[in-house]
Protein backbone atom coordinates (compact mmCIF):
# COMPACT_ATOMS: atom_id res chain seq x y z
CA UNK A 1 0.00 0.00 0.00
CA UNK A 2 2.98 2.11 1.14
CA UNK A 3 4.72 1.84 -1.80
CA UNK A 4 2.16 2.01 -4.07
CA UNK A 5 1.57 5.58 -2.88
CA UNK A 6 4.40 6.26 -3.24
CA UNK A 7 5.19 5.26 -6.62
CA UNK A 8 1.95 6.78 -7.52
CA UNK A 9 2.89 9.98 -6.53
CA UNK A 10 6.34 10.04 -7.36
CA UNK A 11 5.00 9.00 -11.07
CA UNK A 12 2.35 12.26 -10.38
CA UNK A 13 5.37 15.00 -9.55
CA UNK A 14 7.94 13.69 -12.53
CA UNK A 15 4.42 13.93 -15.24
CA UNK A 16 3.38 17.72 -13.84
CA UNK A 17 7.02 18.39 -14.31
CA UNK A 18 7.55 17.01 -17.67
CA UNK A 19 4.06 18.67 -18.75
CA UNK A 20 5.17 21.70 -17.37
CA UNK A 21 8.33 21.76 -19.23
CA UNK A 22 6.45 20.83 -22.26
CA UNK A 23 3.20 23.69 -21.49
CA UNK A 24 5.89 26.62 -21.60
CA UNK A 25 8.69 24.68 -24.50
CA UNK A 26 9.21 28.71 -25.39
CA UNK A 27 10.69 29.20 -21.94
CA UNK A 28 11.81 25.80 -21.64
CA UNK A 29 13.25 24.77 -24.97
CA UNK A 30 13.87 27.18 -27.18
CA UNK A 31 16.06 29.81 -25.39
CA UNK A 32 18.97 27.52 -24.36
CA UNK A 33 18.53 26.29 -28.19
CA UNK A 34 19.14 29.84 -29.66
CA UNK A 35 22.02 30.61 -27.27
CA UNK A 36 23.63 27.43 -27.98
CA UNK A 37 23.31 28.03 -31.95
CA UNK A 38 24.56 32.08 -31.35
CA UNK A 39 27.94 30.39 -29.01
CA UNK A 40 28.42 27.65 -31.92
CA UNK A 41 28.43 31.35 -34.29
CA UNK A 42 29.85 33.35 -32.94
CA UNK A 43 32.81 31.62 -30.98
CA UNK A 44 32.84 28.52 -32.82
CA UNK A 45 32.78 29.48 -36.44
CA UNK A 46 33.73 33.05 -36.20
CA UNK A 47 36.40 33.59 -33.81
CA UNK A 48 37.07 29.97 -33.18
CA UNK A 49 38.55 29.47 -36.77
CA UNK A 50 41.37 32.08 -35.61
CA UNK A 51 42.30 30.93 -32.15
CA UNK A 52 43.22 27.12 -33.43
CA UNK A 53 42.95 23.63 -32.21
CA UNK A 54 42.80 23.44 -28.62
CA UNK A 55 43.66 20.55 -27.12
CA UNK A 56 44.36 18.58 -29.93
CA UNK A 57 40.89 19.62 -31.14
CA UNK A 58 39.36 22.13 -33.39
CA UNK A 59 38.23 25.02 -31.16
CA UNK A 60 34.48 24.42 -32.13
CA UNK A 61 34.71 20.71 -30.94
CA UNK A 62 36.95 21.59 -27.56
CA UNK A 63 34.05 23.84 -26.66
CA UNK A 64 30.95 21.76 -27.44
CA UNK A 65 30.81 19.54 -24.39
CA UNK A 66 31.43 22.36 -22.40
CA UNK A 67 28.34 23.92 -24.46
CA UNK A 68 26.13 21.36 -24.01
CA UNK A 69 26.67 20.56 -20.05
CA UNK A 70 26.35 24.62 -19.94
CA UNK A 71 22.74 24.18 -20.76
CA UNK A 72 22.03 21.10 -18.69
CA UNK A 73 23.56 22.62 -15.59
CA UNK A 74 21.63 26.06 -16.01
CA UNK A 75 18.21 24.18 -16.89
CA UNK A 76 18.58 21.48 -14.68
CA UNK A 77 18.87 24.33 -11.99
CA UNK A 78 16.25 26.69 -13.47
CA UNK A 79 13.80 23.90 -13.55
CA UNK A 80 13.81 22.89 -9.78
CA UNK A 81 14.21 26.74 -8.73
CA UNK A 82 11.22 27.99 -10.64
CA UNK A 83 9.14 25.11 -10.56
CA UNK A 84 9.52 24.84 -6.66
CA UNK A 85 9.69 28.46 -5.55
CA UNK A 86 6.50 28.90 -8.22
CA UNK A 87 4.68 26.41 -6.35
CA UNK A 88 5.48 28.15 -2.53
CA UNK A 89 4.86 31.25 -4.17
CA UNK A 90 1.15 30.44 -5.73
CA UNK A 91 0.98 27.99 -2.56
CA UNK A 92 0.20 24.92 -4.57
CA UNK A 93 3.28 23.58 -2.96
CA UNK A 94 0.92 22.74 0.18
CA UNK A 95 -0.78 20.24 -2.30
CA UNK A 96 2.03 18.00 -1.36
CA UNK A 97 2.90 19.24 1.88
CA UNK A 98 -0.65 17.68 2.85
CA UNK A 99 -0.43 14.86 0.97
CA UNK A 100 0.96 11.31 2.98
CA UNK A 101 4.11 11.49 -0.17
CA UNK A 102 7.37 11.51 2.34
CA UNK A 103 9.81 14.47 1.67
CA UNK A 104 12.04 12.56 0.54
CA UNK A 105 10.38 11.11 -2.36
CA UNK A 106 8.87 14.82 -3.40
CA UNK A 107 12.87 16.18 -3.29
CA UNK A 108 13.57 12.91 -5.62
CA UNK A 109 10.44 14.27 -7.85
CA UNK A 110 11.77 17.66 -8.58
CA UNK A 111 15.13 16.61 -9.07
CA UNK A 112 14.19 14.08 -11.22
CA UNK A 113 11.97 16.79 -12.97
CA UNK A 114 15.15 18.73 -13.20
CA UNK A 115 16.97 16.34 -14.90
CA UNK A 116 14.42 15.81 -17.83
CA UNK A 117 14.55 19.06 -18.88
CA UNK A 118 18.56 19.13 -18.59
CA UNK A 119 18.50 16.17 -20.47
CA UNK A 120 16.08 17.63 -22.74
CA UNK A 121 17.96 21.04 -23.75
CA UNK A 122 20.66 18.60 -23.56
CA UNK A 123 19.65 16.92 -26.34
CA UNK A 124 18.15 20.00 -28.28
CA UNK A 125 21.88 21.78 -27.98
CA UNK A 126 23.27 18.20 -28.79
CA UNK A 127 21.65 18.13 -32.28
CA UNK A 128 22.15 22.18 -33.16
CA UNK A 129 25.88 20.78 -32.04
CA UNK A 130 25.74 18.05 -34.94
CA UNK A 131 24.79 21.13 -37.35
CA UNK A 132 28.23 22.94 -36.55
CA UNK A 133 30.69 20.28 -35.88
CA UNK A 134 30.93 16.37 -36.04
CA UNK A 135 31.34 15.24 -32.36
CA UNK A 136 32.96 11.59 -31.50
CA UNK A 137 32.20 9.63 -28.37
CA UNK A 138 34.87 8.45 -26.74
CA UNK A 139 33.23 6.80 -23.78
CA UNK A 140 29.70 6.66 -23.40
CA UNK A 141 29.23 5.37 -19.91
CA UNK A 142 31.35 8.61 -18.72
CA UNK A 143 29.69 11.00 -20.85
CA UNK A 144 26.28 9.91 -19.94
CA UNK A 145 26.97 9.23 -16.23
CA UNK A 146 28.68 12.57 -16.25
CA UNK A 147 25.83 14.28 -17.57
CA UNK A 148 23.48 12.77 -14.96
CA UNK A 149 25.23 13.44 -11.78
CA UNK A 150 25.92 17.24 -13.02
CA UNK A 151 22.15 17.73 -13.79
CA UNK A 152 21.02 15.88 -10.62
CA UNK A 153 23.51 18.60 -8.65
CA UNK A 154 22.52 21.34 -10.06
CA UNK A 155 18.80 20.27 -9.77
CA UNK A 156 19.09 19.45 -5.62
CA UNK A 157 21.28 23.26 -5.89
CA UNK A 158 18.18 24.66 -7.48
CA UNK A 159 16.19 22.97 -4.61
CA UNK A 160 17.70 24.63 -2.34
CA UNK A 161 18.14 27.86 -3.77
CA UNK A 162 13.87 27.60 -4.31
CA UNK A 163 13.42 26.07 -0.52
CA UNK A 164 15.22 29.57 1.01
CA UNK A 165 13.86 31.91 -1.50
CA UNK A 166 11.55 34.23 0.00
CA UNK A 167 10.97 36.33 -3.47
CA UNK A 168 11.08 36.39 -7.25
CA UNK A 169 14.87 38.63 -7.03
CA UNK A 170 16.55 35.39 -4.75
CA UNK A 171 15.65 32.98 -7.27
CA UNK A 172 17.68 34.64 -10.11
CA UNK A 173 20.47 36.53 -7.95
CA UNK A 174 22.53 32.60 -7.04
CA UNK A 175 21.67 32.12 -11.58
CA UNK A 176 23.23 35.38 -12.36
CA UNK A 177 26.03 35.86 -9.68
CA UNK A 178 27.08 32.35 -8.57
CA UNK A 179 26.14 29.80 -11.42
CA UNK A 180 27.09 32.08 -14.47
CA UNK A 181 30.09 33.61 -13.39
CA UNK A 182 31.07 30.04 -12.02
CA UNK A 183 30.03 28.21 -15.73
CA UNK A 184 31.80 30.41 -17.62
CA UNK A 185 35.01 30.26 -15.69
CA UNK A 186 34.69 26.55 -15.69
CA UNK A 187 36.63 25.63 -18.48
CA UNK A 188 33.53 25.78 -20.73
CA UNK A 189 35.35 28.08 -23.52
CA UNK A 190 39.21 26.98 -22.20
CA UNK A 191 41.54 24.53 -21.33
CA UNK A 192 42.30 25.80 -17.99
CA UNK A 193 46.08 24.79 -18.93
CA UNK A 194 46.27 28.12 -20.32
CA UNK A 195 45.86 30.07 -17.70
CA UNK A 196 48.82 31.05 -14.52
CA UNK A 197 49.64 28.52 -11.72
CA UNK A 198 47.74 30.71 -9.12
CA UNK A 199 44.42 31.00 -11.95
CA UNK A 200 44.75 27.47 -12.17
CA UNK A 201 44.66 26.88 -8.24
CA UNK A 202 42.10 29.01 -7.93
CA UNK A 203 39.68 27.08 -10.97
CA UNK A 204 40.28 24.20 -9.37
CA UNK A 205 37.80 25.45 -6.36
CA UNK A 206 35.26 25.67 -8.89
CA UNK A 207 33.10 22.31 -8.83
CA UNK A 208 31.61 22.57 -12.55
CA UNK A 209 35.47 22.64 -13.71
CA UNK A 210 35.26 18.87 -13.04
CA UNK A 211 31.92 18.19 -14.45
CA UNK A 212 32.81 19.91 -17.75
CA UNK A 213 35.98 18.32 -17.73
CA UNK A 214 34.53 14.38 -16.88
CA UNK A 215 32.25 15.36 -19.82
CA UNK A 216 34.70 16.52 -22.24
CA UNK A 217 36.56 13.39 -21.56
CA UNK A 218 33.20 11.27 -21.95
CA UNK A 219 33.29 13.06 -25.83
CA UNK A 220 36.79 13.35 -26.57
CA UNK A 221 39.20 11.87 -23.85
CA UNK A 222 40.71 14.83 -22.88
CA UNK A 223 40.78 16.49 -19.35
CA UNK A 224 41.99 19.27 -17.55
CA UNK A 225 40.88 16.89 -14.29
CA UNK A 226 41.53 13.63 -12.77
CA UNK A 227 38.18 12.03 -13.77
CA UNK A 228 38.12 9.97 -11.04
CA UNK A 229 37.97 12.97 -8.62
CA UNK A 230 35.81 14.57 -10.34
CA UNK A 231 33.36 11.36 -9.98
CA UNK A 232 33.90 11.85 -6.41
CA UNK A 233 32.84 15.44 -6.47
CA UNK A 234 29.46 15.22 -8.36
CA UNK A 235 28.72 11.72 -6.16
CA UNK A 236 29.53 13.67 -2.86
CA UNK A 237 27.53 16.75 -3.40
CA UNK A 238 24.39 14.87 -4.89
CA UNK A 239 24.27 13.12 -1.67
CA UNK A 240 25.25 16.00 0.62
CA UNK A 241 22.93 18.35 -1.37
CA UNK A 242 20.05 15.35 -1.25
CA UNK A 243 20.57 14.75 2.36
CA UNK A 244 20.55 18.87 3.07
CA UNK A 245 17.31 19.14 0.77
CA UNK A 246 15.07 16.58 2.97
CA UNK A 247 16.49 18.25 6.32
CA UNK A 248 15.38 21.57 5.13
CA UNK A 249 11.69 20.13 4.10
CA UNK A 250 11.48 17.96 7.35
CA UNK A 251 12.28 20.55 9.66
CA UNK A 252 9.94 22.84 7.56
CA UNK A 253 12.55 25.43 6.50
CA UNK A 254 10.54 27.87 3.96
CA UNK A 255 7.38 25.62 3.57
CA UNK A 256 6.23 25.76 7.15
CA UNK A 257 5.69 28.28 9.63
CA UNK B 1 -13.76 6.96 17.61
CA UNK B 2 -12.44 10.30 17.68
CA UNK B 3 -11.52 11.58 14.30
CA UNK B 4 -9.53 14.41 15.49
CA UNK B 5 -8.04 15.08 19.24
CA UNK B 6 -5.91 18.03 20.41
CA UNK B 7 -4.54 17.58 23.80
CA UNK B 8 -2.97 20.84 25.55
CA UNK B 9 -1.75 21.66 22.17
CA UNK B 10 0.12 24.85 21.95
CA UNK B 11 1.70 27.59 19.01
CA UNK B 12 3.72 30.64 19.66
CA UNK B 13 5.33 32.05 16.55
CA UNK B 14 8.95 33.39 15.66
CA UNK B 15 7.57 36.83 16.74
CA UNK B 16 6.01 36.09 19.51
CA UNK B 17 2.30 35.76 18.96
CA UNK B 18 0.71 32.93 21.37
CA UNK B 19 -1.94 31.61 18.57
CA UNK B 20 -2.77 28.73 20.60
CA UNK B 21 -2.46 28.64 24.37
CA UNK B 22 -2.93 25.05 25.21
CA UNK B 23 -6.43 23.86 23.82
CA UNK B 24 -8.14 20.60 23.94
CA UNK B 25 -10.48 19.39 21.82
CA UNK B 26 -12.47 16.01 20.39
CA UNK B 27 -14.34 15.55 17.20
CA UNK B 28 -16.15 12.51 17.05
CA UNK B 29 -16.11 10.50 13.74
CA UNK B 30 -19.15 11.20 11.70
CA UNK B 31 -20.03 14.57 13.58
CA UNK B 32 -20.33 17.73 11.46
CA UNK B 33 -18.50 20.25 14.12
CA UNK B 34 -18.22 23.98 13.32
CA UNK B 35 -15.03 25.63 14.62
CA UNK B 36 -15.63 29.30 14.67
CA UNK B 37 -13.94 32.10 16.41
CA UNK B 38 -13.22 35.63 15.12
CA UNK B 39 -10.43 36.26 12.91
CA UNK B 40 -6.81 36.10 14.59
CA UNK B 41 -8.60 33.50 17.42
CA UNK B 42 -5.80 30.61 16.07
CA UNK B 43 -8.31 28.59 14.20
CA UNK B 44 -6.64 28.70 11.06
CA UNK B 45 -3.35 27.64 13.23
CA UNK B 46 -5.13 25.15 14.79
CA UNK B 47 -6.11 23.40 11.05
CA UNK B 48 -2.60 24.20 9.55
CA UNK B 49 -1.42 21.91 12.62
CA UNK B 50 -3.31 19.39 11.73
CA UNK B 51 -2.37 19.57 7.92
CA UNK B 52 1.29 19.68 9.18
CA UNK B 53 1.49 23.22 7.34
CA UNK B 54 1.93 24.59 10.54
CA UNK B 55 4.56 23.11 13.16
CA UNK B 56 3.13 23.10 16.70
CA UNK B 57 5.25 24.28 20.01
CA UNK B 58 3.78 21.75 22.14
CA UNK B 59 1.08 19.08 22.56
CA UNK B 60 -0.64 16.26 20.88
CA UNK B 61 -2.56 15.95 18.05
CA UNK B 62 -4.27 12.49 16.63
CA UNK B 63 -6.61 11.90 13.65
CA UNK B 64 -8.40 8.57 13.80
CA UNK B 65 -5.86 7.35 16.00
CA UNK B 66 -2.80 7.72 14.58
CA UNK B 67 -0.67 10.09 16.16
CA UNK B 68 0.79 13.48 14.06
CA UNK B 69 4.48 12.93 15.65
CA UNK B 70 4.78 9.19 15.07
CA UNK B 71 2.20 8.54 12.01
CA UNK B 72 2.29 11.35 9.87
CA UNK B 73 1.63 9.42 6.46
CA UNK B 74 -1.28 8.12 8.12
CA UNK B 75 -2.34 10.95 9.92
CA UNK B 76 -2.22 13.30 6.74
CA UNK B 77 -4.10 10.22 4.46
CA UNK B 78 -7.46 10.70 6.34
CA UNK B 79 -7.63 14.29 5.68
CA UNK B 80 -8.88 16.35 3.21
CA UNK B 81 -8.51 20.19 3.50
CA UNK B 82 -10.61 23.08 1.57
CA UNK B 83 -8.55 26.39 2.29
CA UNK B 84 -9.49 30.00 2.91
CA UNK B 85 -7.17 30.98 -0.07
CA UNK B 86 -7.40 29.30 -3.29
CA UNK B 87 -3.69 26.99 -3.41
CA UNK B 88 -3.91 25.24 -6.35
CA UNK B 89 -1.71 25.98 -9.74
CA UNK B 90 -3.96 28.34 -12.01
CA UNK B 91 -2.18 27.70 -15.33
CA UNK B 92 -3.35 23.95 -14.37
CA UNK B 93 -6.88 22.19 -16.00
CA UNK B 94 -9.78 21.33 -13.59
CA UNK B 95 -9.15 17.92 -14.50
CA UNK B 96 -5.10 18.40 -14.34
CA UNK B 97 -5.25 19.87 -10.68
CA UNK B 98 -7.94 16.69 -9.71
CA UNK B 99 -5.86 13.67 -11.12
CA UNK B 100 -2.29 15.47 -10.03
CA UNK B 101 -4.42 15.28 -6.31
CA UNK B 102 -5.34 11.88 -6.42
CA UNK B 103 -1.86 10.61 -7.81
CA UNK B 104 -0.32 12.45 -4.52
CA UNK B 105 -2.69 10.28 -2.11
CA UNK B 106 -1.61 7.23 -4.89
CA UNK B 107 -4.76 6.81 -6.14
CA UNK B 108 -4.87 5.11 -9.88
CA UNK B 109 -5.44 7.03 -12.85
CA UNK B 110 -8.53 5.01 -13.80
CA UNK B 111 -9.76 5.03 -9.79
CA UNK B 112 -8.78 9.23 -10.31
CA UNK B 113 -10.93 9.48 -13.24
CA UNK B 114 -14.07 7.89 -11.94
CA UNK B 115 -14.47 9.82 -9.04
CA UNK B 116 -13.45 12.79 -11.22
CA UNK B 117 -16.47 12.33 -13.27
CA UNK B 118 -18.45 11.76 -9.66
CA UNK B 119 -17.31 14.93 -7.90
CA UNK B 120 -17.68 17.55 -11.21
CA UNK B 121 -20.83 16.44 -12.09
CA UNK B 122 -21.82 16.64 -8.02
CA UNK B 123 -20.13 20.21 -7.88
CA UNK B 124 -21.71 21.53 -11.26
CA UNK B 125 -18.20 21.95 -12.81
CA UNK B 126 -17.95 19.40 -15.46
CA UNK B 127 -18.69 21.13 -18.43
CA UNK B 128 -15.55 23.12 -17.03
CA UNK B 129 -13.19 20.15 -16.84
CA UNK B 130 -11.23 21.12 -19.55
CA UNK B 131 -11.02 24.90 -18.55
CA UNK B 132 -7.72 26.56 -17.35
CA UNK B 133 -8.55 27.27 -13.18
CA UNK B 134 -7.56 31.21 -12.96
CA UNK B 135 -10.55 31.32 -15.66
CA UNK B 136 -12.77 30.37 -13.00
CA UNK B 137 -15.13 32.15 -11.18
CA UNK B 138 -14.56 32.53 -7.28
CA UNK B 139 -17.32 30.21 -7.03
CA UNK B 140 -16.09 27.68 -8.99
CA UNK B 141 -12.49 27.84 -7.83
CA UNK B 142 -14.30 27.19 -3.87
CA UNK B 143 -16.09 24.38 -5.66
CA UNK B 144 -12.73 23.21 -7.36
CA UNK B 145 -11.23 23.34 -4.21
CA UNK B 146 -13.97 21.04 -2.15
CA UNK B 147 -13.65 18.17 -5.00
CA UNK B 148 -10.29 17.98 -4.73
CA UNK B 149 -10.20 17.48 -1.26
CA UNK B 150 -12.41 14.77 -1.71
CA UNK B 151 -10.57 12.57 -4.38
CA UNK B 152 -8.94 10.62 -2.22
CA UNK B 153 -12.10 10.15 -0.20
CA UNK B 154 -11.08 11.16 3.25
CA UNK B 155 -12.70 10.46 6.44
CA UNK B 156 -12.02 13.76 7.90
CA UNK B 157 -12.91 16.92 5.76
CA UNK B 158 -11.37 20.14 7.00
CA UNK B 159 -13.20 23.04 5.39
CA UNK B 160 -12.23 26.29 6.10
CA UNK B 161 -14.55 28.79 5.46
CA UNK B 162 -15.57 27.25 2.25
CA UNK B 163 -18.52 29.44 1.28
CA UNK B 164 -16.77 33.11 2.05
CA UNK B 165 -17.77 35.10 -1.39
CA UNK B 166 -20.06 32.92 -3.07
CA UNK B 167 -23.58 34.25 -3.99
CA UNK B 168 -26.84 32.52 -2.09
CA UNK B 169 -27.52 29.85 -4.52
CA UNK B 170 -24.25 28.79 -4.68
CA UNK B 171 -23.89 28.46 -1.07
CA UNK B 172 -27.04 26.39 -0.41
CA UNK B 173 -26.38 23.60 -2.86
CA UNK B 174 -22.82 23.70 -1.19
CA UNK B 175 -25.02 23.25 1.98
CA UNK B 176 -26.46 20.19 0.49
CA UNK B 177 -23.22 18.89 -0.66
CA UNK B 178 -21.68 19.06 2.65
CA UNK B 179 -24.86 17.82 4.48
CA UNK B 180 -24.71 14.48 1.83
CA UNK B 181 -20.60 13.69 2.36
CA UNK B 182 -21.70 13.96 6.12
CA UNK B 183 -24.56 11.82 5.93
CA UNK B 184 -22.44 9.25 3.82
CA UNK B 185 -20.05 9.18 7.05
CA UNK B 186 -17.48 11.65 6.52
CA UNK B 187 -16.61 13.71 9.27
CA UNK B 188 -16.41 17.39 8.60
CA UNK B 189 -14.98 20.39 10.88
CA UNK B 190 -16.43 24.14 9.13
CA UNK B 191 -15.06 27.52 10.25
CA UNK B 192 -16.81 30.20 8.64
CA UNK B 193 -17.90 33.62 9.41
CA UNK B 194 -21.91 32.84 8.36
CA UNK B 195 -22.86 31.94 11.90
CA UNK B 196 -26.33 31.12 10.33
CA UNK B 197 -24.62 28.31 8.04
CA UNK B 198 -22.64 26.77 11.48
CA UNK B 199 -26.15 26.87 13.07
CA UNK B 200 -27.60 24.87 10.18
CA UNK B 201 -25.15 22.58 9.70
CA UNK B 202 -23.28 21.58 12.85
CA UNK B 203 -24.31 19.25 15.71
CA UNK B 204 -21.49 20.56 17.95
CA UNK B 205 -19.36 23.93 18.05
CA UNK B 206 -16.45 24.93 19.66
CA UNK B 207 -15.42 28.56 19.55
CA UNK B 208 -12.09 29.67 19.82
CA UNK B 209 -10.73 33.48 21.20
CA UNK B 210 -7.58 34.70 21.63
CA UNK B 211 -5.77 31.29 21.74
CA UNK B 212 -8.27 29.39 24.23
CA UNK B 213 -11.78 27.40 23.55
CA UNK B 214 -14.35 29.51 25.57
CA UNK B 215 -17.32 27.11 24.21
CA UNK B 216 -17.33 23.61 23.66
CA UNK B 217 -20.87 21.90 23.58
CA UNK B 218 -23.57 20.24 21.33
CA UNK B 219 -25.33 22.95 18.85
CA UNK B 220 -28.51 22.61 20.67
CA UNK B 221 -27.18 22.84 24.38
CA UNK B 222 -25.21 26.19 22.92
CA UNK B 223 -28.10 27.58 21.85
CA UNK B 224 -30.14 27.14 24.43
CA UNK B 225 -27.56 28.99 27.05
CA UNK B 226 -29.20 32.22 25.33
CA UNK B 227 -31.10 34.24 27.41
CA UNK B 228 -32.71 36.27 25.61
CA UNK B 229 -32.99 37.55 21.75
CA UNK B 230 -33.93 40.63 19.84
CA UNK B 231 -36.91 41.18 17.87
CA UNK B 232 -37.74 43.54 14.89
CA UNK B 233 -41.08 44.73 14.58
CA UNK B 234 -41.97 46.78 12.07
CA UNK B 235 -44.61 49.13 12.25
CA UNK B 236 -47.63 50.09 9.76
CA UNK B 237 -47.31 54.52 11.16
CA UNK B 238 -44.56 56.67 12.28
CA UNK B 239 -43.53 56.64 15.69
CA UNK B 240 -43.20 60.19 17.72
CA UNK B 241 -41.52 58.36 20.36
CA UNK B 242 -40.48 55.31 21.88
CA UNK B 243 -43.83 53.25 23.41
CA UNK B 244 -43.59 52.41 27.03
CA UNK B 245 -43.47 48.34 27.53
CA UNK B 246 -42.87 48.17 31.38
CA UNK B 247 -40.27 45.21 31.56
CA UNK B 248 -38.77 45.30 28.17
CA UNK B 249 -35.77 47.32 26.79
CA UNK B 250 -37.23 48.89 23.85
CA UNK B 251 -35.50 51.09 21.03
CA UNK B 252 -36.51 52.67 17.90
CA UNK B 253 -33.83 52.80 15.28
CA UNK B 254 -36.18 54.97 13.12
CA UNK B 255 -40.00 56.19 12.82
CA UNK B 256 -41.21 52.76 11.51
CA UNK B 257 -39.24 50.45 13.64
CA UNK B 258 -39.10 49.20 17.28
CA UNK B 259 -36.65 46.52 18.58
CA UNK B 260 -37.06 44.73 21.84
CA UNK B 261 -35.26 42.34 23.87
CA UNK B 262 -37.35 39.71 24.95
CA UNK B 263 -35.90 37.17 27.88
CA UNK B 264 -36.86 33.41 27.98
CA UNK B 265 -39.30 33.51 30.25
CA UNK B 266 -41.26 36.64 28.70
CA UNK B 267 -44.11 36.21 26.26
CA UNK B 268 -44.47 37.37 22.80
CA UNK B 269 -48.33 37.75 22.98
CA UNK B 270 -47.84 40.43 26.30
CA UNK B 271 -45.65 42.82 23.65
CA UNK B 272 -48.59 42.49 20.83
CA UNK B 273 -51.33 43.03 23.22
CA UNK B 274 -49.78 46.30 24.63
CA UNK B 275 -48.66 47.30 21.36
CA UNK B 276 -52.59 46.94 20.26
CA UNK B 277 -53.92 48.95 23.27
CA UNK B 278 -51.42 51.75 22.52
CA UNK B 279 -52.34 51.81 19.01
CA UNK B 280 -49.44 50.47 17.41
CA UNK B 281 -50.34 48.02 14.50
CA UNK B 282 -47.19 45.29 13.06
CA UNK B 283 -46.93 44.87 9.78
CA UNK B 284 -43.98 41.83 10.20
CA UNK B 285 -41.47 40.57 12.82
CA UNK B 286 -37.90 39.33 12.61
CA UNK B 287 -35.21 38.50 14.70
CA UNK B 288 -32.42 40.61 14.57
CA UNK B 289 -29.65 38.11 14.32
CA UNK B 290 -29.38 34.17 14.24
CA UNK B 291 -29.32 32.51 17.83
CA UNK B 292 -25.65 31.72 17.04
CA UNK B 293 -24.32 35.14 16.30
CA UNK B 294 -25.70 36.63 18.92
CA UNK B 295 -24.25 34.24 21.69
CA UNK B 296 -20.80 34.07 19.53
CA UNK B 297 -20.97 38.37 20.43
CA UNK B 298 -21.08 37.86 23.75
CA UNK B 299 -18.77 35.49 24.40
CA UNK B 300 -16.10 36.91 22.70
CA UNK B 301 -16.64 39.66 23.95
CA UNK B 302 -15.91 38.65 27.60
CA UNK B 303 -12.56 39.39 28.51
CA UNK B 304 -13.08 36.61 31.32
CA UNK B 305 -15.15 34.06 29.16
CA UNK B 306 -12.74 31.06 29.06
CA UNK B 307 -14.54 28.14 29.50
CA UNK B 308 -12.26 25.49 28.78
CA UNK B 309 -8.59 24.67 26.63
Amino acid sequence: MLLQVNTVGFKTIVLREFHRIVRIWAQTIVPPAITAALYFIIFGSLIGRRIGDMGGYTYIQYIAPGLIMMAVITNSYGNVVSSFFGAKFGKHVEELLVSPLPNWLIVAGYICGGVVRGLMVGAVVTIITLIFTRLQVYHFAVLLSAVLLSSVVFALAGMVNAIFAKNFDQISFIPTFVLTPLTYLGGVFYTILLLPQWAQSISHANPILYMVNAFRYGFLGVSDVNVGLAYTIMIGAAVVLYVFCVTLLNRGVGTRE
Amino acid sequence: MKALTFRNLSKTYKNGVQALKGIDLDVEEGDFFALLGPNGAGKTTAIGIVTSLVNKTGGQVAIFGHDLDKELAASKACIGVVPQEVNFNQFETVTTILLNQAGFYGIPRSVARSRLEKYLTTLQLWDKRNAVSRTLSGGMKRRLMIARALMHEPRLVILDEPTAGVDIEVRRSMWTFMREINNAGTTIILTTHYLEEAENLCRHVAIIDRGRIIENDRMASVLRKLQTEVFVFNLHSPLGAVPELPGYRVSMPDDHTLEVEVSKQQSLNEIFSRLSSAGIEVLSMRNKSNRLEELFMRLVNQPTAAVGG
